[in-house]
């Protein structure tokens, strides 16, 4: 894992560019409005794994950050007639506003408050969702919401839109990235294997916490923006508590700390249901079922089981000398 | 004690735990550059004071100075602004980094760039991420564990991670350091290594509060000796003169021979 | 408001702040022995309903019969969780233990959904009789049992606490693990019996308060919630103190539902939760500072 961490990842990033780009032209277009799910998906999990992978904070609420945005962006472009960029930057900023509120003093305490702290968030704004008629229009959604323009430009075809989300996971991508292999990542990584050992080291453990996620609901903001400015018709029900474990679900089936798997993890259960239509369901059990048996037999996920496959089979190349022990079975 | 104001000092130090009291009026005073222990039967107050001095817990009354300046009410990582870092008795070591990470980690308040330098990759983070690579394989080789740098900081033996530990402190520019324990678990020659070490590390400058039972090395390297015992200080004093008091013989030394 | 309809938000909420306070009990008692909070304790109390609505309804089981039963049954599902999940995955970081205890909540959930339907069901009254009357509020008799059955459980934990040797080991445990394992406790048979003991107490939580509200597959999530925001109301750790939450959030619920709106009426525990979480974490009843960083 450490070899991969310290490599560069320009031509990873160069690959990851080249198959954002080919994939509406090689995919059939009915696949183009499941990608842009998934690429919403994947900014709402790269933020929450920064949080949850990086810094061991767990958040039941990110279906909250993610609603707020687009509730806000979305009465605020159709209700208020507000122009579709400022609406998202004003949802945006709602989000973060709002996760420094519940996240700074929550975050002060040692333990897992935040976890409860934001499932209780994530309940009550829910229930503001369906009874703010007036507001949010109830249960029965809102609708109407223009779809994104910006500069006089209309992005109204899904390909269009395709490349606004994808091009928005890349960006958010690289900072992530960037984050990570800093100072601020270490003293993340730090904080989740031992807050104390991080504090007298000079870390400024509370303060930290809050930052990530703050940042994490910045993420969960943008995805929610777009989301709402893409379907034109958001309803409560997309961002129930179920929707904050399904991310959940794609950060620890992808890998704890690991951008990739954070990717990885949201298209391929964005993408799974839609061939396995009989699973409908059943998709409640198979997220229970997919959290259990990954922290138990596959604790860094599917980042973790491609780089044992991968050091599995360089070791084949190398011939069996080494390949007893292996760095595979790190965590 | 001289009337001279000291380096780093601690005065009517209590802590209590429930009914139970883990620290009684502990005063103590080290002068700059030297190493000083901190010994007595286990369960004396040994790591709690170090959780104290470090600001993990607050003592319910009692102060502690540090270069004339006051400790109390600072938190643990405005502490290790301050110049003091700690290792740990039971290895903290962060096992989901490589060896080098983690005394990269170590080196955080020495990095000199913020959000808008890592975020953009300016310049002055690459320039500033070099220059902490150098010093923290510098530590490393320094205590020893120059060819593990790129190696899962679990995978290590349980003496290199003590020596981590303390690469990982010094990486944090302390001027004063503290060690709890550090013999614990070490063979002979590892501990006599330790013994070599530390006085490399006061060489350099930092001066050294250690807990240790291992009375070999705390005779052979200490300029002084605090004993503690059920929490209140016992004796304090040049290694010869605490081994004389026969208060500590009847305390502690004697129970160890 | 005439004084008769506030006693008798206040007496319904206090029989269904009792249910909470169980709920509470059960986050205690495995946050004592393993220091995570798990979020299947919702799930138990579900499941004590369900399992009791559908032994009588398939198995033809009479409610005397069908409610203990349950109530093992549960125990067991308790047990079988720590055995399964939590024991083999010991020493590894508290993140990852709750959130495999977030994985159970939702297989649980799934599985009583796939098995029971989605439909709500109620669950027969433990006596017939009319409602007592007291100063012009009405008491229903499964009120009593629920109170009677919540004061009986209290009674047991505090003579299991101060009598029996397990339970004063549980409270090491509580105080400090590694200590606890090193005086020769066994840690693990103690996480399991606390397991045991939440499942317990959250399956009899949930069979008494089926007969006054309705149960479904989906109960658990609010009830588990709300019995956290009543643990840490009673201060995290601390038995006693989240019945006391728990009774206290039951009559705070009641009454706001009633002079507020119905609509939010869910949401009143979780804004006591928050509000707890940023002025006094450490609970009403627990020592003066929590554990900040």
């Amino acid at each position: 894992m450490s070899s991969i961490r310290e490599t560069s990842s320009a031509p990873g990033l160069a690959l990851f560019a080249a198959a954002i780009v080919a994939a509406p032209f090689l995919l059939p277009d009915y696949y183009q409005s499941v990608l842009i799910v998934a690429g919403l998906f994947a900014i709402l999990s790269m933020g929450l794994n920064l949080l949850m992978g990086y810094a061991g904070q767990i958040s039941l609420g990110h279906a909250a950050f993610y609603g707020l945005s687009a509730y806000a962006s979305g009465i605020l472009t159709t209700t208020f007639h507000w122009p579709v960029p400022a609406g998202i930057a004003a949802g945006v900023v709602l989000s973060g506003v709002t996760a420094a509120l519940i996240g700074i003093p929550t975050l002060k305490l040692k333990g897992h408050y935040l976890a409860m702290g934001t499932l209780g968030f994530g309940v009550i704004v829910y229930i503001v969702f369906n009874e703010a008629v007036a507001l949010t229009a109830g249960p029965s959604g809102l609708t109407g919401i223009p779809r994104l323009s910006a500069f006089g430009k209309i992005f109204s075809t899904d390909r269009e839109y395709y490349f606004v989300v994808w091009g928005t996971v890349f960006l958010l991508f690289v900072l992530a990235r960037n984050l990570v292999r800093s100072r601020m990542g270490r003293a993340l990584r730090a904080i989740h294997t031992s807050e104390s050992a991080a504090s007298v080291l000079g870390i400024d453990v509370a303060r930290y916490k809050a930052f990530v996620f703050v940042l994490s609901a910045v993420y969960a903001g943008i995805a929610g923006a777009l989301y709402a400015h893409f379907v034109t018709f958001i309803s409560p029900g997309s961002f129930s508590f179920h929707a904050s474990t399904q991310v959940v679900t794609m950060v620890v089936l992808g890998g704890m700390a690991s951008l990739w798997g954070a990717v990885a993890g949201a298209v391929f259960l964005t993408v799974l249901p839609e061939w396995l239509r009989a699973i409908e369901d059943y998709d409640i059990l198979v997220y229970g079922a997919i959290l259990v048996l990954t922290m138990r037999f596959l604790p860094g996920g599917l980042a973790e089981g491609v780089e044992r496959v991968l050091s599995a089979l360089a070791s084949i190349f190398r011939g069996k000398a080494k390949a007893s022990g292996g760095e595979g079975k790190k965590p | 004690m001289t009337g001279r104001a000291s380096y780093f000092s601690g005065e009517g130090i209590t802590l209590r735990f429930g009914g139970v009291t883990a620290l009684r009026d502990v005063a103590f005073s080290v002068s700059e550059g030297t190493v000083h222990a901190m010994i007595g039967p286990n369960g004396a107050g040994k790591t709690s004071l170090f959780n104290v001095i470090t600001g993990l817990y607050a003592p319910d009354s009692g102060t502690v100075r540090f270069a004339g300046a006051s400790l109390s009410g600072l938190p643990p990582h405005a502490v290790a602004q301050a110049g003091i870092v700690r290792t740990f008795q039971n290895l903290e070591i962060f096992t989901n980094m490589t060896v080098l990470e983690n005394v990269l980690t170590g080196a955080h308040l020495s990095a000199k760039y913020g959000p808008f330098d890592f975020f953009l990759r300016t310049p002055r983070y690459f320039r500033e991420e070099r220059r902490l690579r150098e010093e923290a394989l510098a530590e490393l080789s320094f205590v020893g564990l120059e060819g593990d740098a790129s190696l899962p900081a679990a995978q290590l033996p349980f003496g290199s991670q003590r020596m981590l530990e303390i690469a990982r402190a010094l990486a944090a520019h302390p001027r004063l350091l503290l060690l709890d324990e550090p013999a614990a678990g070490l063979n002979i020659r590892e501990t006599s290594a330790l013994g070599e070490l530390i006085r490399k590390i006061v060489a350099r400058g930092v001066t050294v509060v250690m807990v240790e039972h291992d009375m070999a090395l705390v005779m052979d390297i200490s300029d002084r000796v605090t004993v503690l015992n059920y929490g209140e200080v016992l004796a304090d004093g040049t290694p010869a003169e605490v081994q004389r008091n026969p208060a500590v013989v009847a305390a502690y030394l004697g129970e160890e021979d | 408001m005439p004084f008769s309809s506030i006693l008798q938000f206040i007496v319904s909420g206090v029989t269904v702040g009792a249910t909470y306070g169980l709920t509470a009990l059960g986050f205690t008692m495995i946050y004592n022995t393993t220091g995570i909070i798990n979020f299947a304790q919702g799930e138990f109390v579900m499941l004590g309903g369900m399992l009791a609505v559908f032994s009588m309804k398939w198995g033809g089981l009479p409610l005397p019969v069908a409610v203990p039963l349950s109530v093992l049954l549960v125990t067991a599902v308790g047990v079988g969780v720590d055995r399964l999940t939590i024991r083999p995955m010991r020493g590894r970081p508290t993140v990852s233990l709750v959130i495999v205890t977030i994985g159970v909540a939702i297989l649980l959930r799934g599985g009583a959904m796939l098995l029971f339907g989605k439909d709500t069901h109620s669950l027969p009254p433990f006596s017939e009789g009319p409602a007592i009357p007291i100063g012009g509020a009405a008491l229903l008799p499964q009120s009593i049992w629920v109170l009677g059955i919540t004061l009986a459980v209290l009674v047991a934990m505090k003579l299991f606490f101060d009598r029996t040797i397990t339970g004063k080991a549980m409270l090491a445990c509580a105080c400090d693990r590694k200590a606890a394992s090193l005086m020769g406790i066994n840690v693990d048979v103690m996480v399991t019996v606390s397991f045991a003991f939440s499942a317990l107490v959250g399956a009899l939580g949930g069979v008494i308060l089926a007969p006054i509200t309705l149960t479904a597959y989906d109960v658990g999530i609010l009830l588990g919630l709300k019995g956290f925001a009543a643990c840490i109301l009673g201060g995290l750790g601390n038995p006693f103190g989240a019945v006391a939450g728990g009774l206290i959030i039951g009559v705070l619920e009641s009454l706001g539902a009633g002079f507020l709106s119905s609509g939010y009426k869910d949401a009143i525990a979780f804004v006591i939760l928050l509000a707890l979480l940023f002025l006094r974490p450490s609970g009403l009843f627990g020592k003066a500072s929590a554990d900040r960083v």
